[in-house]
């Protein structure tokens, strides 16, 4: 769960930081896209590590929530929850949506098979990407996805220092607090292409 | 003691009781409790509802109880859906009833968790912790003759953390508190005990791993970082000890991968 976790949080962090170039023009995103698949080798390699880690990640998640239902054995009739934060606790929906999420937008940009009105846009990633934002419902379906994948992070990332047990009481809150930030800057990050779209700053 | 006029206040009180038998479905009984001083402890308590079933010539409730002073780690209740009741860093058996309100309705339940079954009512069976101490948590000594006492120095800030995870009395609410029924808490505090003193050295590695498995194959749950055990831990074990028995687990799997059989390879370089 954390080395797979790890990797899809270091990518999302890496995807992140490549599709803020559309705010530096269509010139730079473009570019940017074309050169990724100049280098099909290195794309293949990063692609095959982050399909095995997301089928990794998933396969141990859900195996991880049956396991711990049945543990519970139903549990108390009135259980009371005193430290369990929302986001531990709804680890599995929300990755449930991100899948959903993930599935969508590879058919919508990679696959380039849904929601985009038939036009293929070649090259152009950065028309394709103002097409597909331009959907109000597709481009809200985005930012709610990404605010679940903020909820689900916070918890991820500040888990990681406990599984490899680079974490005390001393540096709890402050390793929470770091892991909130990180969950943040990738969800606003990612959020402020669709709003940006959906607000006529970017055509 | 809550003194009212220098006569005590006393609760009257509506309780949930789980009722079960071992093997069969249980079910909640309700019952009515008057004149319950609030200097009574939680268990105290109890004694009067099983002496008031006497008298009605009904069946007692069974709960497992021993030192009546948050040593020994028997006293299991989940009461209002709280392992050890609604104060933090107590036992059921040091839990006052000045602690609860005049005609509230309390419910008690046992430990809910598929490694400990219920045996009767509110006494489940925690044997599954016996067999983790069992598999790793000892150390070899020397008997015999009693051991020149200040031999192995131990560092005071090791000795501190060791006396710190070995304030665990084994009573199980970690796991019945988890959202996972997860064990790692006493595990951890077990492994942690022994693994930082030098006396401990011998079978760390060893103990991290024979623990780890007992405890899975126990049927406990798996860690996701709830902290809900920490929370009603009645001895405050904080979950530096799971972080820590993470890395020793790490450890010892790197080590044991890694681990020479003294012999050449066959074949290759
Ligand atoms: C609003 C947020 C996002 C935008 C605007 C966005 C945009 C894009 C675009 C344009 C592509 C296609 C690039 C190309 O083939 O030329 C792509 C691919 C991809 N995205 Fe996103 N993305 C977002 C969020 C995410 C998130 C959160 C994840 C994962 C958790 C993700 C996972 C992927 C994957 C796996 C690919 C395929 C990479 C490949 O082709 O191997 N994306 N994204
Ligand atoms: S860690 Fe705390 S809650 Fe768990 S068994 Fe030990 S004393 Fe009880
Ligand atoms: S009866 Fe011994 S700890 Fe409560």
């Amino acid at each position: 769960m954390a080395l797979t976790g790890l990797i899809l949080a270091g990518f999302v962090l890496g995807h992140m930081t490549g599709n803020l170039l559309v705010f530096k023009g269509p010139a730079a995103l473009n570019e940017y896209a074309k050169w990724l698949h100049e280098h099909a080798g290195l794309l293949w390699v990063a692609r095959s590590v982050l399909i095995i880690s997301v089928f990794a990640h998933i396969w141990v998640g859900i195996q991880l929530a049956l396991e711990n239902r049945a543990a519970r054995d139903g549990g108390p009739a009135d259980d009371a929850t005193r430290r369990a934060s929302v986001a531990s606790r709804t680890m599995p929906y929300s990755g449930v949506v991100i899948l959903g999420f993930i599935v969508f937008h590879l058919l919508h940009y990679t696959f380039r098979t849904v929601a985009l009105g038939g036009v293929t846009y070649g090259d152009d990633v950065y028309k394709m990407l103002i097409a597909g934002f331009s959907n109000k419902p597709v481009a809200a379906f985005y930012i709610i996805s990404m605010l679940l994948l903020c909820l689900h992070l916070s918890h991820g990332v500040s888990s990681v220092f406990q599984t490899l047990g680079l974490r005390n009481e001393r540096w709890r809150a402050r390793l929470d607090g770091l892991a909130l930030a990180y969950a943040w800057i990738i969800a606003l990050g990612f959020i402020s292409i669709p709003l940006a779209v959906l607000t006529g700053c970017l055509k | 003691m809550v003194q009212d006029n220098g006569k005590e206040q006393t609760l009257a009180l509506k309780l949930r009781v789980w009722r079960q038998r071992r093997g069969q479905p249980g079910a909640f009984e309700e019952h009515s409790l008057a004149a319950v001083p609030t200097s009574a402890s939680f268990l105290e308590m109890m004694d009067m509802l099983n002496e008031q079933l006497i008298k009605e010539g009904k069946d007692t409730f069974a709960f497992d109880h021993d030192c009546r002073e948050g040593i020994c780690g028997m006293c299991s209740m989940t009461i209002n859906g709280m392992p050890h009741g609604p104060i933090p860093g107590v036992t059921t058996c040091q839990l006052h009833m000045r602690n609860f309100r005049d005609g509230e309705t309390i419910t008690v339940e046992p430990w809910r968790a598929r490694a400990f079954p219920v045996l009767k009512d509110l006494a489940v069976d925690r044997s599954a912790f016996d067999k983790v101490i069992q598999s790793g948590g000892f150390i070899t000594v020397r008997t015999g003759s009693a051991p020149e006492a200040n031999n192995i120095p131990v560092p005071k800030p090791v000795a501190d953390e060791a006396m710190d995870a070995a304030e665990c009395i084994g009573c199980g609410a970690c796991v019945a508190s988890c959202k996972n029924g997860s064990a790692m808490l006493f595990v951890g505090a077990k492994i942690n005990h022994l693994n930082i003193l030098p006396q401990g050295q011998a079978e760390r590695d060893r103990r991290t791993l024979a623990m780890v498995k007992t405890m899975d194959e126990a049927g406990f749950g798996n860690c996701t970082n709830y902290g809900e055990c920490q929370a009603h831990c009645p001895k405050s074990i904080t979950l530096d000890v799971i972080a820590k028995l993470n890395r020793d687990y790490l450890r010892a799997r790197v080590k044991e991968f890694f681990s020479s059989t003294g012999k050449p390879s066959k074949g290759g370089d």
